[in-house]
């Protein structure tokens, strides 16, 4: 049987079309979008179409879109960039407890440069409101941050009345939307967000290429110093082929976008009622309904989630885990901890994201595979007693 | 990460389950630190004659478990006292570093299930 792939938040295939979109910018228009000559004009033909694709996406002015090397860069410049320019009017941020580590671990760097940064804890459904980001907000809050949907529990978060609630005190607005890009329709002006990141690899584009949206003017530091490249912003030869392909990877995403969200959203629902059916001891992670359409996050009792992602790796099954022991450090996961799973549950947590291509058929065999791998794993532990399924005290 | 041999083991473990009325019980570890090992052992003799155990815990715990009352059994009471974490990863041919705690952990439970036997008897 053919591997199944049940991790698309963690990155998808490059989507065939786009590749085809990309090659001629390695051999032939192979131009530096720098060069004043006829090589480097049609490159950087090439780079401003894909500037106004993506633009016109997300209802924004081509010049208020600088491209990064992903998601990561694009968060990292936010933090850092609006401290550096806002700095004299403030030195304290709100982000939430639930933030990619891109985030969260910029955040603690700027703490140790002097700022203040203030975490909203979320809902335990994984939610968070624009009630506890305003209980966080104080005179000299400079900034807000909030991820658009969760890249583990999938939730996502009502961004549009957070930034009112922002604009009430004038605090500047950013949206982490790499989970939620090519899946849901983002309008920056309706959204009135001042930054939102991006990153290609999530929507069947290449890895290696993001972007940052920046409201005309509002402020932001120089991310890398060098040449010309994004209005002096963002130093560095751009990647022509790796901007050509984001452009249509997000074009096409926005295209099939409700085509692939309701197939997507069936997936899902088909394998969280499996699983809730099929697998007792078990919860589903985050809210039932506000979730991403490809995201079913569970946390499995009495079993740890190493054991469980290698055993379905083992029956061809691809998942990521939520556990210590698959990050390398000795706690679970942050976002599980923050909704309020007990630490011993968040051990047990597996991440099953699904993608435009799997099938009906993986989803079923998945199911019954979960099942088995679950009842095996119990039997080893000594947490739960399989003979009457009643859990013991250790 | 794992080599083939630790995913042998943790594939198909050996020494599954639990020793009704053991000689001797070994539970280390805890739930929120994401592993907890039980050991039972059945001694006659001094010899360790059967060793059975139950993990909560991820493929290197298990492995590792299933390695380590492998390597026990026949041993004399004072030999299996004398099993280190370093000769169960040796039998394992490695694990990764971040993982070595976990050879630990079945090193202490063998340890604590002997500890156990013996106090048994001393009574």
């Amino acid at each position: 049987m053919k591997p199944i792939y049940f991790d698309h938040a963690a990155t998808t295939p490059l989507d065939k079309r786009v590749l085809e979109k990309m090659m001629p910018y390695f051999t032939d228009i192979f131009g530096n979008a720098n060069s004043q000559h006829m090589f480097g004009r049609e490159a950087i033909k090439g780079v401003d179409t894909a500037r106004d694709t993506i633009a016109k996406l997300i209802n924004c002015k081509p010049s208020e879109l600088y491209f990064t090397s992903g998601g990561t860069e694009a968060d990292n410049w936010v933090l850092k960039g609006v401290a550096d320019a806002y700095k004299e009017k403030g030195k304290h941020i709100i982000i939430t407890q639930i933030e990619h580590a891109a985030m969260l671990e910029t955040a603690k760097a700027l703490e140790k440069k002097g700022f203040e940064v203030s975490f909203a804890k979320p809902t335990t459904e994984g939610i968070i409101t624009p009630e506890e980001i305003e209980s966080l907000i104080r005179p000299d809050t400079i900034l807000i941050g909030c991820m658009f949907a969760n890249n583990e529990i999938g939730t996502i978060q009502p961004i549009k009345e957070i930034v009112e609630v922002a604009k009430k005190y004038k605090i500047l607005t950013f949206t982490d939307a790499v989970q939620a890009a090519g899946v849901i329709k983002l309008d920056v002006k309706e959204l009135g967000v001042d930054f939102m990141s991006f990153s290609a690899h999530k929507f069947y584009g290449p890895k290696g290429i993001g972007a940052l949206y920046v409201k005309n003017g509002v402020k932001i530091a120089t991310m890398m110093t060098g040449g010309h490249q994004e209005r002096t912003k963002r130093g560095g030869t751009t990647n022509v082929p790796a901007v050509i392909g984001f452009a249509e990877a997000f074009r096409i995403a926005n295209e099939e976008l409700e085509e692939n969200a309701k197939y997507v959203t069936m997936l899902r629902d088909r394998f969280i009622d499996g699983i809730l059916k099929e697998v007792p001891f078990v919860r589903l992670n985050g809210h039932r309904t506000k979730r991403l359409p490809a995201n079913a996050d569970f946390s499995f009792e009495y079993i740890e989630g190493e054991s469980i992602l290698f055993s379905l790796d083992l029956a061809g099954i691809a998942v990521s885990s939520g556990s210590a022991c698959s990050s390398g450090s000795l706690d679970p996961s942050h976002v599980l901890l923050a909704i309020g799973v007990p630490v011993e549950v968040a051990h047990g947590s597996i991440r099953f994201t699904f993608g435009k291509h799997n099938t009906v058929e993986e989803v079923d065999y998945a199911i019954k595979s979960v099942k088995e791998i679950v009842e095996r794993l119990r039997a080893l532990s000594p947490l739960f007693n399989a003979k009457d399924g009643e859990i013991k005290n250790v | 990460m794992y080599n083939e041999k630790v995913m042998e083991a943790f594939a198909n473990p050996k020494n599954v389950g639990e020793i009704e009325n053991p000689d001797g019980v070994g539970l280390v570890g805890n739930a929120s630190c994401g592993d907890i090992m039980q050991i039972t052992l059945r001694i006659v003799d001094e010899v360790i004659v059967d060793a059975k155990f139950k993990t909560f815990g991820c493929a290197a715990a298990i492995a590792t478990s299933s390695t380590a009352t492998e390597m026990v059994k026949g041993m004399t009471v004072d030999e299996a006292l004398k099993l280190t974490n370093k000769k169960v990863v040796e039998a394992l041919e490695g694990l990764p570093p971040q993982k070595l705690h976990c050879s630990v952990l079945a090193e202490e439970a063998i340890k604590k299930a002997i500890e156990d036997y013996r106090s048994k008897q001393a009574k």
